[in-house]
């Protein structure tokens, strides 16, 4: 007789990872962004730029790519392949923290808005007020209290960064609280979910073993089109005045700059614009993978 | 449902008040003054005396209640005058702008034909768009229709719509030379031709628009569709025989909807506010338009005004999305 | 014979007649985009050079200035001088002469009851008149007759083509703006966006800050122009799109300000469809040095006063190497092309005022270097230059602007080279240049050891320009930060200057002493670095003709002599 022997059953986290690789968008988009991560973080360890004397750099102006500049040089002879890897940092850096920023208190408000019906009438009145609140004069205000007082204890590199990331995740998470609200009124009504009231489990265990894990799935579209805007509105605040020192660029910042010179050169538009795609593109693939592995139904196709 | 829409319209008052009073303080407390637009050839004290002269020296709680007032008093009182014919409001002073110095409310008047032409287009487009394409791509996921609607969508809102502006107006408008790259504010659409004027200079903001619109839309359209095409009573209703369009189109359409209906609900006050860069460079001076000027300018009556007309629209429509939701959906109960 | 010489005289004259004597209104319409669009149509009540230049087709002077800076008689007769009588000898009064015949669009007649009450108007203590300075020294004004205008004032008065001259100081319409002095000024939108005037152009419809439709004015005093018959300004875009509409797409004849990159310049220029026209006049981009300390260290209200000296810039070795390490070549070729010129002088124009200045105009490394180890700024092991445990560093603002921001990028790279760290800062321009006295980004509040900005003078004279220097003009807590002399620069012989030049009024001499203070403030203390002169540049199509660049007035001052080419 031949004997079978029993696979070992698969953990959770195994699971979702193998139906994650199912995915080849998922499989593409994680590649792509694992690529981006890599060119800003190792890459300066890579590529050493020179440090060019202004009359030098001057002579090298405008220049295509070439050995010496792989993606050419800009309008004042800098290298475009360095400063499309510092801007990437801060850009993939304030993409990823004021989304999940903004992320977490969505989805905390909208689980509270939507689970406890006390709660609600007044956390979509707050979510209706930061809504119609103007975001240029709230960055304004935001800059003038704290930029010299975070500043002082950080520098002003990194005391923009914080302020920027703040301000974005603080006006963005509204739409996100929308939508999880939406999800758990939905959800408060299933069977299992009524099951689990009946037998005395208190709200917290519920929301946290029932609700949550359900709401992931609108979360993730969420969270994917938050990056592809957190990373544009940086972009519009550099061109405010509202962003980052001026010698700290951002991809936002390099599109915005290259727009007044797309006609003669167009690689200088091309390049930032192609990595913000490109990030959004694979977060966006990832976000489809992720939901559909961890869709329990979906599983074991 | 009826007693729940009748708490939130009255809840929506003092919301409102509250958020007027906050923006107004935002606004007041943001660093910046009208006088940065008066050029720097003009002394100090004249620019005192214009100041002065603007009411921006009065005290903060005096210019609150006096905007007060004059928004839901004079102004009302005016807009009768103006469709009656009456004289009512007199000779009270209304809102006045500080950058023009004129009344903020026929400035609103003005620039909304433009916005509503342009913008509302652009949202209606998008959404025709959107839905359709949201359809077919979880109807038929992962086939090359999905991945090609999944890279439009992509592209739709990965990319600034000052990119997008740009390069539209660099290709179509100087190497084609199809479409004008300035909006003509003074067209009136009399005959054909002009009719066909119109159509040639919102062609390109609408595109621009339209495709972002139209990017997030389908995004979460399909999401809800894949969501509901996995549920049982699909199963269900085909393995009674029905047909696939029925399937599709009656049973998981419509639940799928009911979301996507509220969101496109909520987005509605985005074309009041939202196309700002889009306006800017099309030169299609709207509304939004009006707002970043007005900010820039620090013109704080034009910018509470907007902002507070803003903050009624997202109160209304937020409004209106819930209480759509709770009527398509039989699973949500407010009461 | 008579008879024959006659005819073929007039048939000569008939062939000429096209060229010489166009109709009005023969050549259509004409198309203009100010891409900052006019919020008013009252000049008294702007909020900036744009709703001035699009009043100034409506709305006229006694005199303008010409492209050369000479003034010229608008609805005078003659420009009034010491010579000819029109202005008293002891140069408290100037008598001005309406043309006879003068009539306002609306077909009444222009008489000096309108100049009198303009005056009235912009010195009306509740107006908040933007242009009450064109008034400064004006005592009273008497009208004898219909036809003449007595201007005293208070003072003897050197330039007296302040009041009624240019486009910043037209006549209103008495009878139009009967209602509207004081605070009422704001209450009267018809008029201030459909004033009646005695230019070339009348409104038709405003909207504002979008688009001005105008057509001819069948009242002109000249019969035969405006050549178009209508035209519309149109606002909103960017500079760039300006640039392109009226260079590549050939949408706009005119386009104000098109201040592009040097090499998008280039390239439009090479289309064929459009010109770029410049002139320069007296705005320069400076430098400007604190001689007092900012640091946050010190307490609100004493940080940038006159209490705490520059603990660095008071040095004016550190100041003087600052300045040469600076190419201006160089930032003018990457800024500004051919619309800009590197320059030494606060003031550049008029030719009178320019001091021959030209020391700072070649870049010097060395000697830049030098100076700072003579001043005992040793470098240190990272290249940054130390003294007594303090760091040479200096903080740089300017405004949000690309070609400011680019300038900052490399005077910072130059800065570096001779062992000075720098750190830069750029602010949204309605708060730099707000003046609100609870920020403390403002231009005037000075936080910082180095700011950049622009500024010029209205008119041909400097003497106001200079004198915003002077120790008592010092913004500080006092008076709100609402001071003039942002460097904090108090120099008693500065101001005694000052004072003479106040009381001088031989042109010659003025001249001499505006040399003197120019050179005071910039190659003798290097307080005041100036960088760039920089023009206008504006875009005109092909097509349009007669059109002159005007830096001393508006840009519209000659609209009544555009016309279409053939």
């Amino acid at each position: 007789m031949t004997e079978t022997t029993l696979e070992r059953p698969e953990s959770q986290i195994a699971a979702i990872w193998h139906q994650f690789r199912q995915h080849k968008g998922a499989v593409f988009g994680l590649c792509v962004l694992a690529f981006l991560v890599a060119f800003v973080l190792i890459g300066p360890l890579l590529w050493q730029t020179e440090v060019l004397k202004v009359s030098e750099a001057l002579k090298v102006k405008n220049q295509g790519p070439s050995l010496r500049f792989p993606l050419g040089t800009d309008q004042l002879g800098r290298d475009m392949l360095d400063r499309m890897m510092s801007a990437g940092r801060v850009s993939l850096a304030v993409g990823f923290i004021a989304m999940m920023i903004a992320i977490f208190f969505g989805t905390f408000i909208g689980i509270l808005a939507g689970y406890f019906k006390r709660l609600d009438g007044a956390l979509m009145r707050l979510t209706d007020m930061f809504l119609a609140l103007p975001l240029i004069p709230l960055l304004l205000v935001m800059v003038m209290l704290f930029r010299d007082r975070i500043a002082k204890l950080v520098g002003p590199e990194m005391g923009a960064f914080i302020l920027i990331v703040f301000a974005i995740g603080l006006t963005s998470w509204m739409h996100a609280a929308r939508i999880v609200r939406g999800e758990v009124l939905a959800l408060k009504e299933r069977e299992y979910v009524l099951a689990a009231r009946s037998i005395g489990a208190p709200p917290r265990r519920i929301i946290l073993r029932h609700i949550l894990p359900n709401v992931v799935s609108p979360v993730m579209v969420a969270a994917t089109l938050g990056i592809a805007e957190a990373i544009i509105t940086e972009s519009v605040l550099s061109f405010l005045g509202l962003g980052f020192p001026p010698d700290f660029p951002t991809w936002g910042r390099l599109l915005f700059d290259g727009l007044q010179y797309m006609q003669l050169y167009p690689e200088r538009v091309i390049w930032p614009g192609l990595a913000i795609s490109l990030t959004v593109l694979s977060v966006n693939y990832i976000g489809d993978g992720l939901r559909d592995a961890l869709d329990p139904k979906a599983r074991g196709r | 449902m009826l007693t729940y829409t009748l708490r939130r319209l009255l809840l929506a008052i003092p919301t409102l008040l509250l958020i007027s009073l906050v923006i107004f303080l935002l606004v007041d407390l943001a660093p910046g003054s009208p006088a940065s637009e008066i050029p720097l050839t003009v002394p100090p004290e004249v620019r005192a005396k214009i100041l002065e002269a603007l009411g921006v020296n009065e005290p903060l709680h005096i210019r609150y209640l006096l905007w007060l007032k004059q928004f839901f008093y004079v102004e009302p009182l005016n807009g009768i005058d103006w469709l009656f014919g009456t004289d009512l409001a007199g000779d009270m002073q209304r809102i006045i702008s500080y950058q023009t110095r004129s009344p903020v409310f026929p400035l609103i008047g003005q620039r909304l034909p433009q916005t509503l032409t342009v913008i509302g287009t652009a949202y209606l487009v998008g959404v025709m768009i959107a839905l359709p394409i949201g359809i077919y791509s979880a109807y038929k996921q992962y086939s090359l229709f999905d991945q090609f609607g999944t890279m439009f969508a992509m592209i739709g809102f990965s990319v600034p719509t000052f990119f997008t502006g740009t390069v539209f107006i660099i290709v179509f408008g100087v190497w084609l030379g199809w479409f004008p790259t300035k909006y003509d504010t003074t067209l009136k659409v009399t005959d054909w031709a002009s009719l066909i004027k119109q159509l040639r200079q919102m062609a390109m903001p609408v595109m621009v628009l339209g495709l972002a619109n139209a990017a997030a839309i389908s995004r979460y359209m399909r999401s809800s569709m894949l969501e509901n095409m996995k549920q049982d009573y699909v199963r269900t209703a085909r393995a009674k025989g029905m047909s696939e369009r029925t399937v599709v189109l009656k049973h998981v359409l419509r639940n799928s909807m009911i979301p996507v209906v509220t969101i496109i609900a909520l987005g509605i006050p985005s074309i009041f506010g939202g196309a700002i860069i889009t306006e800017n460079l099309f030169g299609v001076n709207g509304i939004g338009a009006a707002l970043i000027g007005a900010i820039h300018g620090n013109d704080l009556p034009m910018v509470q005004t907007l902002a507070f007309i803003f903050a009624i629209l997202i109160v209304t429509f937020n409004l209106i999305a819930d209480v759509l939701y709770g009527l398509l959906d039989p699973r949500i109960r407010y009461d | 014979m008579k008879l024959k010489t006659a005819l073929l005289g007039a048939a000569c004259a008939f062939a000429f007649a096209p060229a010489a004597f166009a109709e009005r209104g023969a050549d259509g319409h004409v198309n203009v985009l100010y891409w900052q669009a006019p919020s008013t149509l009252n000049p008294y009540l702007s909020s900036g050079t744009k709703d001035v230049e699009s009043a100034s087709l409506v709305l006229e002077g006694l005199a303008g200035f010409n492209e050369k800076g000479e003034v010229v008689a608008r609805l005078a007769e003659s420009v009034p001088t010491v010579e000819n009588g029109g202005v008293a000898a002891d140069l408290t009064s100037i008598t001005w002469k309406l043309k006879p015949g003068l009539l306002w669009s609306d077909g009444s007649p222009v008489t000096s009851a309108d100049a009198k009450f303009t005056w009235e108007y912009c010195t009306h203590p509740e107006g908040g008149c933007a242009q009450a300075a064109r008034y400064e020294g004006v005592s009273s004004i008497d009208t004898p007759d219909a036809e003449t205008i007595v201007i005293h004032f208070s003072a003897p008065k050197p330039n007296p083509y302040m009041a009624f001259v240019g486009g910043t100081s037209p006549i209103l319409q008495a009878a139009q703006f009967a209602n509207c002095l004081g605070a009422a000024a704001s209450t009267c939108t018809e008029q201030n966006f459909g004033p009646i005037g005695t230019g070339p152009f009348r409104v038709t419809e405003f909207k504002t800050n979008d688009t001005v439709s105008l057509e001819a004015n069948p009242n002109y005093r000249d019969p035969a122009k405006p050549a178009f018959a209508t035209m519309t300004v149109k606002g909103g875009g960017d500079a760039e799109a300006a640039a392109r509409a009226v260079m590549e797409t050939g949408e706009f004849d005119y386009a104000w300000n098109t201040q592009i990159n040097p090499e998008l310049q280039a390239a439009m220029a090479g289309g064929g469809k459009g010109t770029f026209l410049n002139g320069f006049g007296t705005l320069v981009e400076r430098i400007e040095m604190n001689m007092t300390d900012p640091s946050s260290d010190l307490a609100e209200g004493e940080r940038s006063t006159t209490a705490h000296p520059h603990p660095i810039l008071s040095d004016i070795k550190v100041r003087t190497a600052l300045s040469m390490a600076i190419d201006r070549q160089v930032l003018v070729d990457i800024g500004y092309g051919a619309a800009g010129r590197p320059t030494c002088n606060l003031v550049p124009a008029p030719d009178m005022f320019a001091s021959d200045n030209t020391g700072c105009l070649t870049q010097d490394i060395e000697g830049a270097k030098k100076l700072l180890d003579e001043a005992g700024w040793v470098p240190g092991a990272d290249g940054i230059r130390e003294k007594d445990g303090r760091k040479l560093s200096v903080l740089y603002q300017t405004s949000t602007n690309p070609v400011r921001q680019d300038f900052q990028a490399l005077i910072k790279g130059w800065w570096e080279e001779i062992g000075v760290a720098t750190e830069l800062k750029n602010i949204d321009a309605s708060v730099f240049f707000g003046g609100d006295a609870g920020s403390p980004d403002t231009f005037q509040k000075f936080y910082s050891d180095v700011e950049m900005y622009a500024n010029n003078f209205d008119g041909t004279d400097p003497e106001p320009y200079l004198a915003q220097y002077m120790c008592d003009k010092i913004p500080g807590p006092a008076n709100q930060w609402q001071g003039e002399n942002i460097n904090r620069f108090c120099d008693p012989a500065y101001d005694a200057l000052v004072k003479e030049m106040s009381a001088t009024a031989e042109m010659g001499k003025r001249a001499e002493l505006a040399k003197k203070m120019n050179d005071m403030l910039t190659k003798d203390s290097m307080v005041v670095v100036p960088l760039v002169d920089r023009g206008r540049l504006s875009a005109a199509s092909t097509t349009l003709g007669g059109v002159v660049l005007n830096t001393w007035d508006t840009e519209m001052w000659n609209a009544q002599d555009w016309f279409r080419v053939k």
